[in-house]
């Protein structure tokens, strides 16, 4: 792909989100990888784009980003659509895949620990870099190719998460443990992501601001592998510890930037992540309407 | 080549943040509205469930209806919940709680008769199979805000014709706060 595409392809994926928004408000949490319980309110939408910049040793440093399409289909379950896309320096630009992801909350009411079931279908390439979620043996070995050799390997992936998440107060406590099948005859993998997030200030200030601190959410997230059916356990595996602050604002923005630090020999030595989403209030009724015309 | 990589997102983010930084909002896309459409809309089409979603404050635990609202006296929070309902809440209940086809009133008795606890209970569990999602992702602080405006939209100082967003914050603890 030529230098221009490339810069086409990523200013469509900011693009596409900039078109779409309407007025809307949100109250997001810091996470980039992990996932706490709180599913996106019936018929909202949410488009949110993720830009990860990694180092690489033994190869070029990548910069990976993908857009993702969050919608509350009740309130009790919510699907998103991912596009995937990575840039790595001194090679090219490429499309990697995409991701539909569900999330069901099985129960009605609120407890110590809420549990929500997370299934999600991957069809992505070897060259997929945006490091959603580690799991198995993944290192950071895996990237050091070139995208043209990554590119031809292709997983068509089920991947399965528990979330657990508690909210005590106005810290969440959130614990995720995955377990993902190749569906092309590869033994189910395994990994985990935890993560403590509190806002700054619990109670709402009276006036709508920008910079109160009730806006912002600071936490932590850790994530990481634990091998395979085969081969359990640590063994071979990364791992990260990440900080990650949300920014929103009254006009309806959320910004988040973690950056995050490997933890072993096998982690990428840095990873510098930032996103921002906008949520669409009422997205649903809108699209309903213009099938149905106005009423 | 890598600076010229990387500048191509970054510009586009940084027009981007320029527009949300300065609460900028993009013309809707989709149907947009002014707000006395929308509240014609509401009231033309009304939730169907109200009764069922009013039934479910009778299901408050004891111990959860017999909380007492810490904030009811505190002289911002109906201001500071009238912005948290604006944000959260107006999309289905309405600019000013009267309702919507997605949300019932919460101007009617069921709710402004209830105790602070159960309004507060109901807000952190949801109705999930109704479609109310739960709201414990807010800090028990801003949900007692949250409270203390709902119960005082149905005082006699109720702003009732005026949209949330409209209270002053100024006039915060002075709008009358009924207690049931």
């Amino acid at each position: 792909m030529s230098r221009s595409a490339s810069r086409v392809l990523s200013l469509l994926f900011f693009l596409a989100g900039l078109l779409i928004s309407a007025t809307t408000r949100a109250q997001e949490n810091p996470y980039i990888v992990a996932y706490d319980h709180y599913l996106e309110e019936p018929g909202n939408l949410e488009i949110e784009y993720f830009s990860t910049f990694g180092t690489q040793r033994g190869g070029n440093d990548h910069h990976a980003f993908w857009m993702e399409f969050e919608y509350g289909a009740t309130a009790w379950w919510t699907t998103e659509f991912y596009l995937d896309g990575q840039t790595t320096f001194n090679d090219s630009t490429l499309f990697t895949g995409f991701r539909w992801e569900n999330r069901f909350r099985p129960l009605k009411r609120e407890h110590f620990i809420n549990p929500v079931l997370y299934v999600e279908y991957e069809n992505i390439s070897g060259a997929d870099k945006i490091l959603k979620e580690v799991e198995g043996h993944d290192v950071e070995a895996d990237s050091a190719d070139p995208n043209s050799v990554l590119r031809r390997e292709h997983a068509h992936e089920l991947e399965f998460k528990l979330l657990l998440s508690s909210t005590f107060k106005g810290w969440n406590f959130v614990e995720n443990t995955i377990a993902t099948k190749n569906l092309s005859n590869e033994p189910w993998e395994f990994g985990y992501a935890l993560g403590a997030s509190r806002p700054l200030a619990l109670k709402a200030s009276a006036q709508r601001c920008s910079f109160c601190r009730e806006n912002f959410i600071a936490g932590v997230e850790m994530y990481g592998g634990l091998g395979d059916r085969y081969s359990f356990g640590l063994h071979e595996t990364s791992h990260y510890l990440a900080p990650v602050v949300a920014w929103n604002l009254p006009s309806g923005w959320t910004l988040r930037v973690s950056p995050g630090f490997g933890l072993n020999d096998n982690s990428s030595r840095f990873l510098l992540r930032w996103g921002v989403s906008r949520e669409i209030t009422g997205f649903g009724s809108m699209v309903s309407q213009l099938f149905r015309g106005h009423r | 080549m890598r600076t010229r990589e990387v500048l191509a997102p970054l510009a586009a983010f940084a027009a981007f943040l320029s527009g949300a930084v300065a609460g900028s909002t993009l013309p809707a896309t989709f149907g947009a509205a002014t707000s006395s459409q929308k509240n014609e809309k509401a009231l033309k089409y009304k939730y169907q469930d109200d009764a069922l979603v009013y039934a479910e404050l009778a299901k408050a635990p004891e111990k959860a209806r017999a909380k007492r609202n810490p904030l009811a006296s505190d002289r911002d929070a109906v201001a500071a919940g009238a912005n948290l309902f604006d944000q959260h809440c107006a999309e289905c209940h309405g600019e000013v709680g009267e309702g919507s086809r997605k949300g019932p009133s919460l101007l009617k008795e069921p709710v402004q008769s209830a105790a602070p606890g159960s309004l507060f209970w109901l807000l952190t569990n949801g109705v999930v199979r109704r479609g109310m999602p739960v709201w414990s992702k807010l800090p028990e602080p801003q949900r007692w805000q949250l409270v203390t405006y709902i119960k005082s939209l149905g005082g006699p100082a109720a702003p009732a014709a005026a949209p949330a967003a409209q209270i002053s914050p100024s006039s915060g603890g002075q709008t009358k706060i009924s207690q049931p």
